[in-house]
């Protein structure tokens, strides 16, 4: 009894060991493979490339991604347009209802090639690493719900709940059915 | 035998190769520092002598020969004799306890207040920390005369300097042995520190409060020279970066200008104006890249443009995918920017 006790504890321990893994050098291909989107005619929606796919959709899932994706936001002055809650050139991103997608892949295309009335491409600016960790930080913005992975917290006055907190829209009226 | 004549081989000359170079507190350079080496050595002296009189104390007590005097049967019977001459020791101890420590506060209160009386007026130049590199400006009275470097501050020998700290992201600290003591560089609120080289030569600076991954390579140089000398060199900051001067050379700049690296680095006199990575307008001119990471070389420098995450992962510079020969031509006009 003491001794599977014991084993039990042993195992619970080394579950405790794991750690997120932080992928601080993407291989060259594999950077280069995630450049290949297949968005649909309309440029909204479409296909990740399959190394997104085997890679387990890291931008979305791991904290390390999503604090670098954090700090690009306002490194490349996102903020200048996208301002919570109002906006100043460019919508709130606060609802997660988005005129060109939500999803990953148009979010990726917004991004990487710029967008009408405004959004400009990044392809020149960024690197395809940065566009993905940008589109899963831009994701948790308009995200109704908490996920287990959050990018850290804010050092200035939070204008709303941290990412890793309960619902942050859940208060906000049902996004408009197109 | 063999131990005693390893101590004496290796680890005595190794142990005192570690009080001299150009990253010591021990091997002072400036009056800031020397006055901190002597406050090390007066602690050092005054606290071993105290060591070694309890060491001396305690061995005595403990080997003495317990006198037949002692009826082990009456252990708490009082001797007022025995009693009054305890009292003293112990007052004894107590008195010189209280005035040692009066004494080290006084001459460390004394030494730390003569780090900020400067004399003559200041060259400021402010540093900002970031994760992990060091911004250095160097401010004139008149605004066109400021000047923007990283990684390497130049001083003029002689003349105090008067550092104006700030980070932009985490605590950090600079920390130039051989020239002063450690001040932190905090988010949010401005720090000082002024020091004077005394003597021309390079000084090495490390960030001194952990910031991340890379702290250990968050390092600078600093270098003193003769005040002749630093006004030339400050005068050939001003200029704008070198026009290329081959074909080479000006792919570089193409490159460099049209790339994501100009999404991040200034290079004054191109295109290429952003301003959160360091300002490489005269990148060849500094001692070290990557903040004291790699001797500047065309080599270290397209090592370090081709794969940055390998040479010091984690830092902030992304892998921007190059072909050959455009990590040919941007290394040699990177190698160009004297």
């Amino acid at each position: 009894m003491k001794r599977r006790a014991a084993l039990v504890m042993a195992v619970a321990m080394l579950v405790g060991c794991q750690r997120e893994q932080r992928d601080l050098r993407l291989d060259p291909p594999v950077a280069a493979a995630l450049d290949q989107v297949a968005p649909t005619a309309n440029g909204i929606g479409g296909a990740p490339p399959d190394v997104y796919v085997a890679l387990g959709g890291p931008y979305e899932s791991n904290a390390y991604n999503l604090g670098e994706g954090k700090r690009l936001y306002t490194w490349f002055n996102c903020k200048g347009c996208h301002a919570d809650g109002g906006g100043a050139s460019g919508p709130a991103l606060m609802d997660g209802w988005w005129r060109y997608g939500a999803d990953p892949v148009s979010l990726f295309v917004s991004l990487r090639d710029g967008r009408p009335n405004g959004m400009p491409a990044y392809r020149d600016k960024l690197t395809t690493e940065q566009i993905w960790q940008l589109v899963g930080y831009v994701q948790t913005i308009g995200m109704a719900s908490a996920t287990t992975a959050a990018p850290s917290r804010n050092d200035e006055m939070q204008s709303r709940p941290a990412e890793n907190r309960a619902p942050a829209a859940a208060d906000l009226p049902t996004p408009p059915s197109r | 035998m063999r131990l005693r004549h390893l101590i004496v081989s290796v680890l005595l000359p190794l142990a005192a190769g570690g009080c001299a170079g150009s990253q010591s507190a021990l091997d002072p350079q400036g009056p800031n520092a020397a006055s901190l080496a002597w406050l090390i050595g007066a602690f050092t002296i005054v606290c071993g002598i105290v060591w070694l009189l309890v060491m001396i104390v305690v061995g005595v007590a403990l080997l003495r020969r317990r006198g037949a005097a002692e009826p082990a049967d009456t252990p708490l019977a009082e001797d007022p004799g025995r009693e009054r001459r305890k009292g003293a020791v112990v007052l004894a101890a107590v008195l010189a306890t209280v005035v040692i420590v009066t004494g080290l506060t006084v001459i460390s209160y004394l030494a730390t207040h003569s780090l900020t009386a400067a004399s003559g007026e200041p060259l400021v130049v402010r540093l900002r920390g970031y994760q992990w590199w060091w911004e250095v400006t160097y401010t004139s009275p008149s605004p066109d005369r400021f000047v923007t470097s990283a990684n390497e501050i130049r001083v003029p020998v002689g003349r105090p300097v008067r550092l104006e700290l700030s980070a932009a992201d985490v605590i950090h600290s600079f920390w130039v042995p051989s020239l002063a003591g450690k001040q932190d560089l905090i988010p949010g609120r401005d720090n000082q520190l002024t020091f004077t080289a005394e003597r021309p030569g390079i000084y090495r600076a490390q960030c001194a409060e952990f910031c991340g991954v890379q702290h250990a390579r968050m390092a600078l140089v600093v270098v003193a020279l003769p005040p002749d000398e630093f006004a030339a060199w400050l005068d050939g900051q001003l200029r704008d970066a070198a026009t290329p001067a081959n074909e080479e050379e000006a792919a570089g700049r193409e490159v460099a200008s049209g790339k994501a690296c100009a999404a991040c680095h200034t290079i004054r006199g191109t295109p290429a104006a952003g301003t959160l990575g360091p300002d490489l307008t005269h990148v060849a001119s500094r001692q070290t890249i990557a903040a004291g990471t790699l001797p500047t070389t065309r080599g270290s420098l397209a090592a370090w443009i081709a794969d940055p995450q390998g040479v010091k992962p984690g830092n902030k510079m992304p892998m921007v995918p190059l072909s050959a020969d455009e990590l040919r031509a941007v290394s040699a006009y990177m190698a160009s920017l004297k």
